[in-house]
Formats: C-alpha cells, structure tokens, sequence
C-alpha cells in the first residue's frame, strides 16, 4: 500500500535522507522518499504488517532525528 | 511561529535574564559558576543530550557534537562567560534559520496550493459540503464562484468565467459554458456551474499536478548531491584538523601553551558546522520549482532545473510548437466577392481540415440548401452545384481536369482554387499560423537565454519550413520527417554536443513522446490536460505560451546562480574563518556569528528565487 506521512519537525536536510535510507532497509517497506521540503514520506509498503512496519519506522526515525514526529493518524 | 520554537525562544530569553543577573549581582564565584551552568543548561541542555545520544549511537560528528564539544571545553578552560554566550548564539541562529525555513517553505506551499478542500454535491435538495475523495466519475457537483472547482469534469449547466492562473499562469480568465471540459484547481469567477465529473480526485489535473511539484524537489541536482557528500566528508576531516591543531603546534613551537591551541581547536570546530549549506541549497531549488509552478510551468525536478540552466541548444517540433497547429485561411485572393461563400458552401458537409479552415473563415451561417449533388473527389477537392451552377474547390489537379483557364499561385501553405462555370475566380491559401509571439522569443533566446542554436524539425514540406524557419530565425531546419525520423535526427544532433552543453526539445507531447525522452531535457506544451505528454516530458508548459519556455529558462538559470552563490559564498567564508581561528586570530564568539551570519545570509539569498514570482506576477 501506498502511504503519504506528515512529518513534524524535521530540521535538518541530511537528517531527511539519513531517515530515507535506514527506513528502505526495514523489512517490509518496499519504497520510501522522505521530502524534506514537504515535511512528508511517501511510503510503500507491506500491508499485512503495517503496525510492525510503522513501529520500526518510527523507532529509526527516533534514533537518527529525536525532535522528529511521525504523524501518522 | 510553531510550538517548539517558541519553547526555544522562551529558554533563550530566559538565559538572558540569568546572564544579566550574574551581571548585577553581588554574588561569590562558586554561585557564579552554579548561574552559568544553569544558565547553560537552559539554553543547550538539548544540545549536549543530543551530543552524547549520538556519540553512544556511534555517530560522533554532526554539529552537536561539535557544539557541545567546543562550549564544554570552554567551560573547562574556564571561561564560563564564553562558553554559555555561544551556546546562546547557537541556538539564536537554530531558531532563526528554523523560523526562516518554515515561512519560506509555507509561503512556497500557500502560492502551489490548489488542492481543493471539499465539494459541493446536491443531497435531498440541499448543498452538502463533502470531501472530494468521496466523489466518483458521473457525480454532479456544483460550483459556486470563488470556490475552486474540486474534480475534473464538464459543465452541465450555467456559465462562468474561469481563473486558471493557478494551473497556467494566465492571467485574463477563460469563459466556460455548458459542455466545456473543465479541470480542477481553476477558481470559478462569476457563476454558478453545474459539473458533471469525469475523473476521480487522484486523478484529477489538481492533484496531479501538486504530485508532481511536490516530489519533484526529490529528484535531486547535482548540486544538491555534491552537499550531501560533501557534509559526509567534511566534519570528519574538520574534527581530525582540529585535533592536529590542539595537539601538533605546542610540540613544535614553544610559546603556545596547550590550553591556548585546545581554545583555537574549539574555536575551529565551531565555525566548521556545515548547516547553512545544507539546508540552503535545497530550499533554492524548491523555491525556483515552487515560483515556476506558479506560472504553469512545472519542472519534474531539481536535476531538470540544472540541466534547463545549461541548454545551449533547443530542437522545436513546428506543429503545435511554433506553429498554432491548426489550418486557417491566411490569404484570400479573388475579385469575386462571392468565392468564399462558394467554398463554404461546397466544403458545408466536409470534416476534412481544409473545409473546417475555410467555414471558420466564412463566419456567417450557411445555407446549406442552396448546395447539392456534393462529390468529395478523392486527392483532387469538391465539386458541388450552388444555385444549380456548378463549382469546383480544390487543388491544381482538379482545375486542369476540368480545364480551367487558372492562374498558378506562387506562395506558402496549401492553395485552394476555385472555379464557377468552369470559370476562375481566384484562390485561398491556408496554412499552419505561426504563433504571434514566436518571432520575439526566438530572438530572446539567443539573446537573454544565450542559446547557441535553435533547430526545427518537422514532418512537413520543405518549402513550408523554410519559409517558417526564415521567417523566425532559426539556425536550421529538418523537413519531411516521419515521427522515426525526428528520433535519429536528435540522436545526430545530440552526438554534436559536448557534455555540458545541453540540448531541449520542445514538442507538444502528442506524437512526439519519444524524442521527448530521448533528450537531455523534454519540454512539453500546452499540456493542460494531455497526460501523456505530461508523463513523458520533464518540463511541461501547461498553455501553449512559446514564451514560457524563455521564462523557464531564466527562473533555472536564475536558481542556480543564486545556489552557485551559496555554495561559493558559504564556504569561502568558511575557509576563511577557519584560517582565522588556527591562527588564533578569530575567538569563539567571533566563530559563531560568522557560522549564524553565513547561515542566515545563505537563506535569505534562498528565498530569493522565490520572489521571482512576485516579480513576474
């Protein structure tokens, strides 16, 4: 499934593509571009475990940009 | 301003008021020392944290890490003072840059939103407002004027004039009336319409459009890839010069004493965070894709802004591109009044281009009575009995069948003779129009633009297009191609070019979507609506405006001169602040407002390539 996410607080240009290539190697996701202009992710990704997914996107985003919020709701 | 930079700019006036109260006050020095580090605390503890969560992350060099770095040391160099004033200044220059992205990045979105927000639908009599997602193909809509119009569709009823600025640049507003197909993101002026919807909202031309700009800053320039590896390389080799700079000097040169070349160490990782690079080469391209959507001309991404600012050579399709690509009459010569009604009148039931030329022409109703006993003559034109005398419309062949006396025309462009009786009247040149305008962009091309060479290629004949060619100025011409044809002869002239010469094709995305591909950079126009062509080009000019293409090209070169300046600008500064601080000349203080300064300068100068659109607006 195809997913658009807003993101809060994303400051930094080199955090977005930190983000973009520690996301692509989730299990799971399928494709993934993280627009630092936007403030949003594109994501493509396995349906069936969507809660997994999001969870450990969340977790890697965490980890590289604290301040960064995933709105995923 | 958003939640979390007001929290910052309380935490910075706060440390303020600490530091003037250490001022004030009468206090002892270990309270002093307590003040400071509260003080310090207040405005960077976020800093710090973020320093040491990477370094146990294993990702010791970003600009926390320098910073907490370098304002630590200075507390323990003990100059307290310095250390929290950097600190603060630091985080005044974070929530400046902050706050200037963010409006730059929502002044951006505001000027391409054409999202529309909900539509109309008639629920029991009544105006329901709903989400556009929820609206299929066949659902009526309604319209009121000033709202946007939500789905693609066609008008059903009432009649409105149309604001299609936000798709097309085009200022002067477009009529619609029942029938007419209408797309979304265009604001509806006057009336109120009823419209009927033909393609689902994520298919909708609003949609696709916004799509399109809103990844477009994903596909990135070179530019933007060279920062990128350039910040990857950079603070490691900042942080090991700044070791040799602690450490190497004392060793060698006897008046240096460690603390003072550690103070320069610190000094030089400070001035060497790379953030206002970063941060400011990407807002520049969005800013020259933002300001370019905004006047119908979408540019699929950074990369295409790159290569459009190099194009040396542009290759235009003629149909359609410099050419109306409709037939119309362009010249009437009889003394016969008459004999353009004769022709209308014989053409009346014709769909053949030429008759649909020649009806537009006549203007007046026809009376479709007076013909009869029509005959298309296949290859040769019409012939047809108007108030029982007969008429012949057609070519030279058909006039020398019939062996009229007729005189042969010398010009351009397709030539109708007509006869009555067997008797000559005259003839009717129709042709392919050149756009008014081509003539001026051609030559603002080579002059503004410094274009070197501007070619046409065209299926037409030959004649046709060198009249066109001549006419307009352009360097050389290729006649009588078929579609195959017009491939391999952009694949010759792009052979001819060197690398960093770049060559476009403008084309109108119809039937030449493979040359489209095929070059370095394509150029679709008056794409409104063709999504084809939309697919194939890079950049799309959305109404058939050739002068799009002059404007195009100044906003890329434009972009990228100002992101050129950045890059340049921000680290010669930096180089030169770093020679300052080695060298012991520049102190800490010094080093962070040139870090804030070149930041802030960096993104201002940004934010012009947005103001382009004010300008042109």
């Amino acid at each position: 499934m195809k997913k658009i996410i807003k993101l809060e607080n994303l400051d930094c240009a080199s955090c977005a593509s930190k983000m973009e290539n520690a996301i692509k190697k989730i299990e799971g996701v399928d494709n993934v571009s993280v627009n630092f202009m936007m403030q949003k992710m594109k994501l493509e990704i396995n349906e069936a475990n969507y809660d997994t997914i999001m969870m450990e996107i969340k977790k890697v985003c965490k980890k590289i940009e604290p301040d960064c919020t995933i709105l995923d709701k | 301003m958003t939640k979390k930079e007001k929290i910052e700019l309380v935490r910075i006036i706060i440390c303020m008021i600490v530091l003037l109260l250490i001022g004030i006050l009468p206090v002892i020095n270990v309270i002093k020392l307590i003040l400071y580090i509260v003080a310090y605390l207040i405005v960077g503890y976020d800093v710090v944290l973020k320093a040491i969560r990477n370094v146990f992350s294993g990702k010791v060099f970003d600009e926390h890490f320098l910073m907490g770095l370098a304002t630590i040391g200075a507390f323990i160099t003990g100059e307290y003072l310095e250390a929290v004033l950097v600190m603060l200044l630091y985080q005044i220059g974070e929530l400046f840059q902050s706050y200037a992205v963010g409006k730059s990045r929502r002044s951006i979105t505001e000027l391409m939103d054409i999202r529309p927000d909900y539509a109309n639908i008639e629920q029991d009599g009544k105006l329901v407002k709903v989400d556009p997602e929820e609206i299929s193909i066949g659902d009526k809509i309604v319209v009121k004027p000033g709202e946007k119009i939500p789905l693609d569709g066609i008008v059903e009823d009432g009649e409105s004039m149309l604001d299609t600025s936000a798709l097309t640049g085009e200022s002067v507003p477009r009529k619609s009336v029942k029938g007419d197909a209408v797309r979304s993101g265009c604001i509806n002026k006057t009336g109120m319409l009823t419209i009927k919807v033909t393609k689902e909202f994520e298919e909708s031309t609003a949609s696709k459009i916004l799509d399109l700009v809103e990844n477009a800053s994903n596909k990135k320039a070179h530019a933007e890839n060279f920062i990128t590896k350039f910040a990857k390389y950079y603070t490691p080799i900042v942080v090991i010069l700044a070791l040799c700079l602690a450490f190497i000097p004392p060793l060698f040169i006897k008046d240096l004493t460690m603390i003072d070349c550690i103070k320069r160490a610190m000094t030089f990782l400070v001035i060497s965070c790379p953030c206002a690079l970063v941060i400011s080469v990407p807002l520049g391209f969005f800013g020259g894709i933002g300001g370019a959507s905004r006047q119908g001309i979408l540019i699929k991404g950074s990369n295409y802004l790159e290569t459009l600012a190099n194009t040396k050579t542009i290759v235009f399709d003629k149909t359609g591109t410099l050419t109306e690509g409709k037939f119309q009459v362009v010249k009437i010569v009889s003394k016969e009044e008459k004999m353009l009604e004769l022709a209308a009148l014989a053409e009346a039931y014709s769909s053949h281009p030429i008759a649909l030329a020649i009806r537009e022409k006549y203007e007046n109703k026809i009376k479709k009575d007076k013909v009869k006993d029509i005959n298309e003559l296949a290859g040769l034109g019409i012939s047809a009995k108007i108030d029982n005398k007969t008429v012949y419309v057609g070519n030279e062949k058909l006039m020398e069948k019939h062996k009229i006396k007729y005189k042969k025309a010398d010009e351009f462009g397709t030539i109708v003779y007509i006869s009555l009786e067997k008797e000559f009247l005259g003839y009717i040149v129709i042709a392919d129009k050149v756009k008014e305008n081509a003539k001026e962009v051609v030559s603002s091309l080579k002059k503004k633009n410094h274009i070197k060479e501007l070619i046409m290629l065209t299926g037409d004949k030959k004649e046709i297009a060198k009249n066109i060619a001549d006419a307009l100025g352009l360097d050389k011409t290729y006649s009588e191609l078929l579609p195959k044809d017009k491939v391999d002869r952009l694949e010759i002239i792009l052979k001819k070019q060197s690398e960093k010469e770049k060559v476009a094709f403008v084309g109108d995305g119809i039937n030449d979507a493979p040359v489209l591909t095929r070059a370095d950079i394509g150029i679709a126009m008056g794409a409104l609506g063709s999504d084809a062509a939309i697919e194939a080009a890079d950049v799309v000019i959305m109404d058939d405006d050739i002068s799009k293409i002059s404007t195009a090209i100044n906003l890329s070169q434009r972009t990228i001169r100002i992101v050129k300046q950045n890059i340049y600008f921000a680290i010669g500064i930096k180089i030169f602040f770093l020679l300052l601080g080695a060298l012991g000349i520049a102190n800490m203080m010094e080093a962070v407002f040139a870090d804030v300064g070149v930041s802030i300068l960096a993104i201002l100068n940004s934010m012009r390539a947005l103001k382009t659109i004010k300008e042109k607006r």
